[in-house]
């Protein structure tokens, strides 16, 4: 399982989009095309935007449907983040059902 | 180009301001002025300032004017009003830290003047996360979409102001920019800025794409979430491009139903208004000791749908979260 530590990469507030993207490109498409599973650790994390959970994850989940859910897993979630992250999810799978 | 600074520029009211500003570009003059006694200006009223100061400047044009020596000047001074807009003071202030009121004119033109200015301004507000965190937020999203959207020449300027006895929060941001109407039409069919307006306050409408949805860095969700914030927490969301401002007003019939077309929300729409070469957006939020920024955002989770054709499932019940 790859293992991806959120706070060393964009700090208590992920907000960059630039640092989501680089996260995306270099970790997450990667590893879900060798199939293995990930994870997304948010502890200490204290606040995220919808901008930058967008960059991060849904091309992936566009990629592979919500197939993408089973291997993709987030940690150390605040009421925040997860909320953030669910919306995004949604959103992200509506329109991919739309596409289709 | 004529400014005047008046002793009322908030969210309700906002439109005043708006009628006094001159664009004229021909003149290549700035002429700044003020109202005599007072001057009262909320954070989106100060970017707008600021932002026009650093466009004559950038453009080599004259600044002149003088503001009187008001009770509200020390605070312009360290919100950096008159930094920025290239004028002298009336009075000269002892520089003192700036703790737990205001966010001072912060000019962001890149990803990285962005992410430095919401991790600075934990300190400058000495507040807990209730206050912080959406003022970290409206900044981060608002300021991406000037970097990403708006191709000014000077970036964008915000600020913002905690209302510590009225328990509201204050956020501003202006650029000089392409505005609303060419940001969209990059992607879109619009042929004035009212039905520019429409798309870009839109769900899954983006200018960077013509898909609906987004791209894999544009949600086209942004502003979604921002006047969503405003509404939830029974404030104003102002946004003027051009000649237009779209206003979400204070009282709403249902504040939990959030509508993906924004002219269903109870709103005003001005038309006729001086242009603005560029984008400002003016948002208050309330916040107090009780109500967490996730259980707003928890809401607009709830209560957020795109319209389309397809029928929907509960994805959101499968993320894991360990």
């Amino acid at each position: 399982m790859k293992k991806i530590n959120l706070l060393e990469k964009a700090g208590s507030f992920a907000e960059n989009k630039d640092t989501a993207a680089e996260i995306r490109d270099k970790d997450i498409l990667p590893t879900l095309a060798t199939g293995n599973e990930i994870e997304i650790d948010f502890t200490g994390v204290t606040l995220t935007t919808q901008s930058f959970i967008h960059a991060l994850i849904s091309e992936p989940l566009r990629k592979k449907g919500e197939e993408t859910l089973d291997v993709l897993a987030f940690r150390g979630c605040n009421d925040a983040i997860r909320g953030i992250i669910e919306t995004v999810v949604q959103y992200v799978l509506d329109t991919t059902d739309n596409d289709g | 180009m004529r400014l005047f600074l008046p002793n009322s520029a908030h969210l309700q009211n906002i439109e005043g301001f708006l009628r006094k500003y001159h664009p004229q570009p021909s003149s290549k003059i700035l002429r700044v002025s003020g109202h005599e006694k007072y001057i009262h200006l909320h954070p989106m009223a100060i970017a707008m300032a600021a932002c026009a100061g650093a466009t004559a400047t950038n453009g080599g044009w004259k600044t002149t004017g003088k503001i009187h020596n008001v009770r509200s000047v020390p605070y312009l001074i360290r919100m950096k009003l008159f930094e920025h807009l290239n004028i002298i003071p009336p009075t000269y202030i002892e520089e003192h830290e700036e703790s737990g009121r205001f966010v001072p004119l912060t000019n962001v033109k890149t990803s990285e003047d962005l992410s430095k200015t919401v991790t600075n301004l934990i300190p400058l507000l000495h507040a807990n996360s209730n206050v912080a965190d959406p003022i970290r937020y409206v900044i981060s999203e608002l300021g991406r979409n000037v970097i990403e959207h708006s191709n000014s020449q000077v970036g964008g300027f915000v600020c913002a102001q905690y209302f510590k006895n009225k328990e509201r929060i204050a956020v501003g941001i202006a650029d000089s920019g392409i505005g609303i109407l060419n940001a969209i039409r990059h992607s879109h069919p619009a042929e004035n800025e009212p039905k520019a307006f429409r798309l870009a306050l839109t769900p899954g409408i983006s200018g960077a794409t013509s898909r609906i949805g987004g791209n894999e860095t544009n949600a086209g969700a942004g502003l979604f979430f921002i006047r969503s914030i405003a509404k939830v927490s029974g404030n104003f969301f102002v946004i003027y491009s051009g000649n237009t401002l779209y206003k979400i007003m204070r009282k709403q019939q249902e504040p939990d139903k959030l509508y993906s077309n924004p002219f269903k929300e109870n709103h005003s729409l001005v038309i006729d208004l001086p242009k603005w070469q560029g984008t400002a957006i003016g948002i208050d939020i309330s916040v107090d000791n009780t109500a967490e920024f996730s259980a707003l955002l928890d809401i607009i989770r709830k209560s957020y749908r795109i319209d389309m054709k397809a029928q929907k499932k509960a994805y959101y019940k499968k993320v894991k979260f360990v």
